[in-house]
């Protein structure tokens, strides 16, 4: 099609106004909990706001030595390594046996797995786990996860094992390789990207939660989203110190999303989007 | 994958005789310990939460569970000002919520559907908010709300409207939070859509401009019309989770001012683990799983017809 190059030109900066304009409020939330990190209280306070200050690194210091988040942190991250761990050695035989052999009804409830709300078996389990004096530990924590970390593993592994070629298992067959040995030496290396995939979407929906880790950790197993709500309640809001929590929950979030960036639609939506 | 990659396999791989049992039932014993966690974590639970809501009983008090049938079903749909009250707003929330992000989602994906500099980046920056933890983008949120201090009230200043008080005011506070979830999941929609695009056939474009097709017409006519089965997706994902949103809502109002923001998710919490009901918020959680599932059944359905 050919166009006078003035309308092509209007064109464009339309396009770029558009793109500006569509893209800031989503970039600047993030922008403006670092900047509210690193100024002090009365900056944060100052009306009207402040986009240019001195910054100070005051509330990082005052958060990790005054503080007990480094240990919310090891929580956090103990947390989400067992249930994605967990959920990588459950769900990866299943999303195998259900890609080979077809098994859709299994595909079918690991789905509704997904739909159904968390506080269905929130509940359930807060009931067991005080029965059983196990609030407030790693285990009882982790265990809930796996509901989180198990079907996404498998809903992303289905999708990489039906995309491996048949032939691969018939040949590993046809050279006396079991069935364990075809997933273990042939499926499964040839799927390393979507176990990374998976583990680390994974990390982040457990690292993520909010919920499950409130109840079932109590006080005594604070993971980082929990610190953040219980530094809230406190009478005398402190933005800076708060922000500056936020900012080290966000940080590995943000770096890790950037590694599986393609994939995270994927997994979003349950592999029904190819993104 | 396009191409066969090289197998790592050692020749020769068997080191010992199949076990013909192994091998026989691998189809079940595979899956069996994702079986066995998926029944002992998800479908147990949820059964125990049926039995749960035919109960009477306050975890607080040392009396077990006492039998009552439908009575806590009975006085929620009958006596229950704030469950009716919270079933209203969730259905008002997800559907201003998913409304708001699909048509935003769709615009946008539009116009990130055109080639420009830098689109790349913007694609991966569009994937921070709806990963970013829930409850640390809520701060930031009830940080711009804060009706002093807030950066939101500052800019209505700068067009010269008086102050809002947010999230705090009754008849705002749930639009606070729509917008909030809407911040979240708009790049969503707008990247499942993106990928809708992507996958568009070129003929229909090219018959249409030879029959003289507007940009617009485009749009309406053929555009839109083929994107449906993907925005049907979008709608289904949004709808489920947008039912269920919790986070945002209890970090940002814990369903406050009053009860103006209290969804079924968080007036069952509530009822669970502050006033410790366990048999009435059992009820509670049937009625609102019932919901859920009675949604993602009619978008199933909808899906199935337009496919």
């Amino acid at each position: 099609m050919v166009r006078p190059k003035w309308n092509k030109a209007l064109r464009r900066t339309f396009l770029y106004a558009f793109v500006v304009f569509f893209s800031a409020p989503f970039i600047f939330v993030f922008v403006w909990m670092v900047m509210a990190s690193l100024k002090t209280q009365l900056q944060n306070t100052a009306i009207p706001p402040l986009l240019f200050f001195e910054p100070t690194l005051a509330n990082y210091d005052k958060v990790f030595n005054r503080t007990p988040v480094v240990q919310y942190f090891l929580n956090s991250v103990i947390i989400a390594l067992g249930s994605t761990g967990l959920g990588l050695l459950l769900g990866l035989p299943a999303a195998f046996s259900i890609a080979v052999w077809r098994q859709h009804f299994l595909a079918l409830t690991v789905l509704s797995s997904r739909i159904l709300p968390g506080m269905s078996y929130l509940l359930p389990w807060f009931i067991l786990f005080s029965t059983i004096r196990q609030i407030g530990t790693h285990q009882a924590v982790i265990l809930s996860h796996l509901t989180v970390t198990m079907p996404l593993v498998i809903w992303i592994l289905i999708g990489f094992f039906e995309d491996l070629p048949g032939e691969l298992f018939d040949a590993a067959r046809i050279d006396g390789c079991s069935i364990y040995g075809t997933f273990m030496r042939v499926a499964l290396p040839l799927s390393m990207p979507g176990v990374v995939v998976s583990g680390i979407l994974a990390f982040i929906f457990s690292w993520n939660n909010f919920m499950l880790s409130l109840i079932l950790g109590g006080s005594a197993v604070r993971t980082l989203p929990v610190a953040v709500y219980s530094f809230m309640g406190e009478t005398m809001i402190d933005w800076g110190g708060l922000n500056a929590t936020a900012t080290t929950v966000t940080l590995p979030v943000v770096l890790f999303v950037l590694i599986v960036q393609k994939h995270v639609v994927r997994g979003l939506t349950l592999g029904a989007v190819k993104g | 994958m396009s191409q066969v990659p090289a197998v790592p396999v050692r020749a020769p791989v068997r080191r010992r005789s199949f076990n013909l049992f192994d091998e026989r039932n691998a189809r079940y014993l595979m899956p069996a310990p994702a079986v066995l966690a998926i029944v002992g974590m998800m479908v147990f639970p949820v059964v125990y939460t049926m039995w749960m809501s035919f109960q009477s009983w306050f975890a607080s008090s040392p009396k077990g569970p006492i039998f009552v049938g439908l009575d806590n079903y009975v006085k929620l749909i009958t006596q229950d000002a704030r469950f009716s009250g919270a079933f209203v707003r969730t259905i008002v929330f997800t559907t201003l919520a998913v409304g708001l992000q699909t048509i935003l989602g769709i615009a946008m994906a539009l116009v990130f559907n055109e080639e420009f500099k830098g689109r790349g980046i913007f694609r991966s920056l569009f994937l921070l908010p709806m990963m970013a933890t829930p409850v640390a983008v809520s701060l930031v949120w009830l940080m711009m709300y804060d009706p002093t201090s807030g950066l939101l009230n500052y800019l209505l200043s700068l067009i010269g409207q008086p102050p809002s008080i947010w999230v705090a005011d009754q008849s705002i506070a749930l639009l606070c939070l729509v917008v909030v979830d809407s911040w979240k999941f708009t790049p969503l929609v707008m990247l499942i859509v993106l990928a809708g695009l992507s996958a568009l056939p070129t003929d229909p474009y090219e018959s249409a401009a030879i029959d003289g097709a507007n940009s617009a017409q485009l749009l309406w006519h053929i555009t839109l019309p083929l994107l449906r089965p993907t925005i049907m997706v979008a709608v289904l994902f949004r709808s489920i989770d947008a039912l269920k949103t919790f986070d945002s809502i209890f970090v940002i109002t814990k369903g406050g001012p009053v009860y103006a923001s209290e969804t079924l998710n968080i007036y069952s919490f509530i009822q669970a683990f502050e006033y410790f009901n366990m048999g009435y918020s059992s009820a509670l959680l049937m009625i609102f799983f019932a919901l859920v599932m009675g949604v993602s059944v009619v978008f199933m359905r909808l899906r199935r017809v337009s496919w």
